[in-house]
């Protein structure tokens, strides 16, 4: 299907890059269907998702494991039944990315991630019981602190 | 929204299975003991608001060459 996109013009969507949202995204609670635009580049860990139904609403998102190795959290029974889980190999996780006037202190949520069950596409913002994740740690301070 | 008056060890019931146990009073801060199932999600709501207000951040970037941030930093 063809999909307006905030950034990007028309694009063609594929449908198995549709992802839905019962419950929204906290603060985007009426809005379910997004589209994942991949990165260009496939060694990239950013892409986008786009909401299908509202071309002026986009997250940028990050492979949390690329920026912090060592990131962990424990899926909730409710939350694996919610998105109907069946094995951790369907389980993508994304963090969602702010990026401020200065660049440099892009960041992003780590307290509250993405899950996408890749097999059904449902997905959910989730907020994490674990106090060691705040909803914004500083990318590149993550990225000087592993030596990357 | 219902108001209650209740004191300490004194407990609310929301339905079958939650309970809200008021565990210590000191000044302007209460100590509250939550029974639930685990299914229940239970935060507090500033972070639930922060959450939503982090998302509306994300939501309002313009476009971005992320790989050149990550490579010219």
């Amino acid at each position: 299907m063809i999909v307006e996109t905030k950034h990007f013009g028309k694009i063609e969507m594929q449908e198995e890059n549709i992802i839905i949202f019962e419950k929204g995204i906290p603060g985007f609670e009426d809005i379910h269907r997004y589209g994942i635009i991949s990165n260009e580049d496939p060694e990239s860990p950013f892409c986008w998702i786009q909401a299908i139904d509202k071309p002026e609403l986009a997250f940028a998102l990050v492979d949390p494991f690329a920026i912090k190795k060592d990131y962990d959290f424990e899926l909730s029974d409710e939350n694996v039944s919610a998105l109907g889980i069946e094995e951790p190999s369907q389980v993508a996780v994304y963090a969602i990315v702010v990026v401020p006037e200065d660049i440099s202190k892009i960041s992003m949520n780590l307290k509250a991630p993405i899950i996408v069950n890749t097999n059904n596409k449902k997905a959910a913002q989730i907020i994490l019981n674990s106090e060691k994740y705040t909803v914004r740690h500083f990318i590149m301070d993550e990225l000087h602190s592993q030596g990357v | 929204m219902l108001v209650l008056s209740r004191k300490k060890d004194q407990t609310i019931m929301l339905g079958d299975n939650i309970e809200i146990t008021i565990i210590e009073i000191q000044g302007d801060q209460v100590r509250i003991g939550i029974n639930a199932p685990k299914n229940v999600p239970i935060y507090r709501k500033e972070l639930f608001i922060e959450i939503q207000e982090e998302n509306k951040k994300a939501a309002s970037i313009g476009i971005v060459k992320f790989d050149n941030i990550i490579k010219n930093k």
